[in-house]
């Protein structure tokens, strides 16, 4: 039972992940109709707003303190960040120490900058074109973005810390009744679950309850009425564009503290995402959602060894192979809407 | 001639004899000049030409003829270079033996895969190879160890049964791929003054397989059998309604390029007789994608074209480092010289990758046929300055998907 629970917490964190980038992924397509191959790339961003965040925070200048002394008897030279210098000691290691959280802050703005600019340069173009001209010209862009990155950063994975408030673990088992230290669970993969739980009620409260929202669903259920509505829905979607882009970053810049950054972790979640997507059913955003954490958990339960000793292999194998079942027997998906990319 | 048109006939003979001389035409620098850091003409790089030039071929057969893109070629790749290798192991280092092996292997899981797969068409095609493939790799570097070797890669061993020929050499080293008795190793080395030119066994055993290869490629496109694949693409449901039963084609088009992409596999352990689950991973997928879109997907002699140019600048390309790049700009001002090798270090050695990406989107924006529209499109501009521009034009924007 203990067991049962454990995987199942683990897998709601990498489950979280997917749900987030499927759930941008999904609002992209279901507003432009595009696949976007790129989407995996934007994850990796946001993750690397939060190590930019964290080389801006710590940019030091080196001040000689005499009250320590080296080995050979001189003042010690010690570097000092700046932003101990502007907020003082203590404020100044407590933004450091929280450089993540405050980097979802920062990754906002670029996020729906990178997002809208990218809409509005490239993909505005593709609209008219067969699908697989979009996956291709996205694709393109993720190689190019990966490598700007890989340039600018270097190809090794960059240690992101969580806040020291939330390292270690949180004794899960205990409120559930079970012995001490039977279910233990990290406190940032807790958060980060939280976190996305958020993210995705933001996402759902928007569309559902503001104008904005209101204006967009319709443009996704028929886009030239609204148009000869006299609304400008491209503009509105270019807009959707940018928050699918911050979604994405959001959860990147979350994950940080759980997988150290590096260049191609946007392909590794990409190619899930996709069958996530598919798994959900193309254009259904609750769809997105319900096969992210779906799939999380059952990918989770497949890695518990009495699973692996029964059938060898299956911990790797286990999405893939629900997602062609799916395919092949729910050709919509788990929830997807008619008349969207049915062949 | 063979069955083909004069225009086919002329592209065939063209590429012939461009395999046949490759040694010549790719190093065209004296071997002891600056500019020699951009000969292709040893065996290594060439024999990589030929191999990928056969996987985009067959890659080619599949998407540019009936449009669906498959994101998992390289599944193929991975399970003829294992099959390959495993007949080296059981019965013996004849190529040819591994090469028919790779073929029958991969297009056993051609089959199995493009069945599955090709009840759905568009995305949905693609996120199924894509997972066909990410399986077979994840299954490879995991549980398949036994017959894979995980993340070592299948290699030939000293206890290895080889029946058809000695588990050890009488020296004690391992047997080397041979194609009855000639080494694919062996390269002869011709000197004419300040130029040097390899000729090697293995390149030569790979140039046959292209040409035949690239010699049924024409015949597929300009068969009955091409045209249907070409009436999948351009109007799947039509075809249906015509009461035409489109899987039958589109099965045997898939298992054709897996062929390919066997063959490929097969080839590649016969330089080089060892497989790794890596070959079968989704980015390789996508490189054969790149080639083939870059070339010019649809056309005959595109994905080739892609191909050669994609491997000639990861080879040459990522070669190029700051110090060369200083010795080349050493005339200039100091600043400026600095200033312009800061500007071009990214794109070069190990960023080439983002010099391709660029490229790759530059075509996928501004060229979708790809460098063979790009040639066409020159050609247009050079003859427009003719009377009858405008007959030429019309003629230039049907040939593209040729």
């Amino acid at each position: 039972m203990e067991t049962l629970i454990i995987q199942l917490l683990n897998g709601l964190d990498k489950g979280s992940a997917y749900a987030l980038i499927a759930l941008g992924l999904t609002l992209i397509f279901g507003t432009l109709g595009v696949v976007n191959f790129a989407h995996g790339a934007l994850f990796m961003i946001g993750a690397f707003c939060a190590v930019t965040l964290n080389r801006i925070l710590t940019l030091s200048h080196t001040v000689i303190d005499d009250t320590q002394k080296d080995f050979l008897g001189n003042p010690l030279k010690v570097e000092v960040p700046y932003v101990n210098g502007i907020f003082g000691e203590a404020a100044g290691n407590f933004i450091i120490d929280w450089t993540v959280p405050l980097a979802i802050l920062f990754a906002i703005p670029i996020m729906v900058a990178v997002g809208v600019i990218m809409e509005r340069g490239l993909i505005r173009h593709f609209y008219k074109r067969p699908h697989a001209d979009q996956i291709l010209v996205t694709f393109g862009l993720a190689i190019v973005l990966q490598e700007i990155i890989k340039a600018f950063y270097g190809a090794n994975p960059i240690p992101t810390p969580a806040p020291d408030a939330f390292k270690g673990s949180f004794d899960f088992g205990v409120l559930l009744g079970f012995d001490p230290f039977t279910v233990i669970y990290p406190y940032w993969r807790l958060i980060y679950f939280v976190f996305s739980m958020i993210i995705i009620g933001a996402v759902f409260a928007f569309l559902q309850f503001t104008t904005f929202g209101m204006v967009v669903r319709a443009g996704m259920a028929d886009r030239e009425t609204v148009g000869l509505l006299g609304i400008n829905i491209d503009k509105r979607f270019t807009i959707m564009f940018g928050i699918a882009a911050a979604v994405a970053g959001l959860a990147g810049v979350m994950y940080a503290p759980i997988n150290s950054p590096n260049y191609h972790m946007g392909m590794d979640f990409l190619v899930l995402s996709f069958v996530v997507v598919v798994v959900g059913g193309m254009g259904s955003l609750p769809g997105a959602v319900l096969a992210g954490f779906l799939l999380g958990i059952l990918q989770s339960f497949a890695s518990m060894s009495v699973v692996i000793e029964t059938i060898p292999g299956i911990n790797q194998v286990v999405i893939y192979l629900v997602a062609i079942i799916i395919l092949l027997t729910r050709p919509r998906g788990l929830m997807g809407r008619k008349g969207v990319m049915e062949d | 001639m063979l069955g083909l048109k004069k225009k086919d006939a002329t592209l065939f003979l063209i590429v012939v004899a461009m395999v046949i001389f490759a040694p010549f035409i790719l190093n065209p620098f004296p071997s002891d000049s600056s500019l020699a850091q951009f000969n292709a003409g040893y065996p290594d790089l060439m024999q990589r030409f030929l191999i990928f030039g056969i996987f985009a071929v067959g890659f080619n057969i599949l998407f540019g003829l009936t449009g669906y893109l498959s994101f998992g070629h390289a599944a193929f790749l991975g399970v003829g270079s294992y099959a390959g290798v495993w007949m080296f192991k059981l019965l013996g280092m004849n190529v040819l033996l591994a090469i028919v092996s790779s073929v029958l292997m991969s297009a056993i899981f051609a089959v199995v895969i493009g069945f599955i797969s090709l009840r759905r068409s568009g995305i949905y095609f693609s996120i199924l190879t894509l997972a066909f493939a990410q399986m077979s790799y994840a299954l490879a570097y995991s549980v398949l160890s036994g017959i894979t070797n995980g993340e070592t890669g299948l290699q030939l061993s000293h206890n290895d049964p080889r029946v058809l020929g000695e588990s050890v050499n009488a020296d004690g080293s391992l047997p080397v791929p041979n194609f009855f008795g000639i080494e694919m190793r062996a390269t002869e080395t011709l000197n004419l003054g300040p130029w040097s030119f390899d000729f090697n066994a293995g390149y030569y055993v790979c140039a046959v397989f292209m040409i035949l290869g690239f010699y049924l490629a024409i015949r597929i496109f300009r068969s009955p059998f091409g045209m249907m694949l070409r009436a999948v693409k351009s109007n799947q449901q039509r075809m249906n309604y015509t009461g035409l039963n489109t899987r039958p084609y589109t099965l045997a088009a898939f298992v054709i390029s897996g062929m390919y992409a066997g063959l490929a596999g097969g080839l590649m352990v016969s330089m080089d007789p060892l497989a790794g689950a890596e070959r079968m991973l989704w980015t390789r997928s996508g490189e054969v994608v790149l080639m083939t879109i870059l070339g010019g997907a649809g056309t005959l002699i595109g994905p080739v074209l892609g191909a050669g140019f994609i491997k000639y600048f990861e080879n040459i390309f990522s070669k190029i480092n700051d110090n060369v790049l200083h010795g080349w700009f050493a005339f200039m001002p100091d600043g400026l010289e600095n200033a312009l090798v800061w500007l071009i270090h990214p794109f070069i050695g190990k960023g080439w990758h983002l010099t391709l990406g660029i490229l790759f989107m530059l075509v996928v924006i501004f060229l979708p046929g790809g460098l063979v529209e790009g040639g066409q499109r020159i050609r247009g501009l050079f003859r427009r300055s003719g009377k009858d521009a405008a007959k030429d034009n019309a003629k230039a924007t049907k040939h593209p998907a040729e």
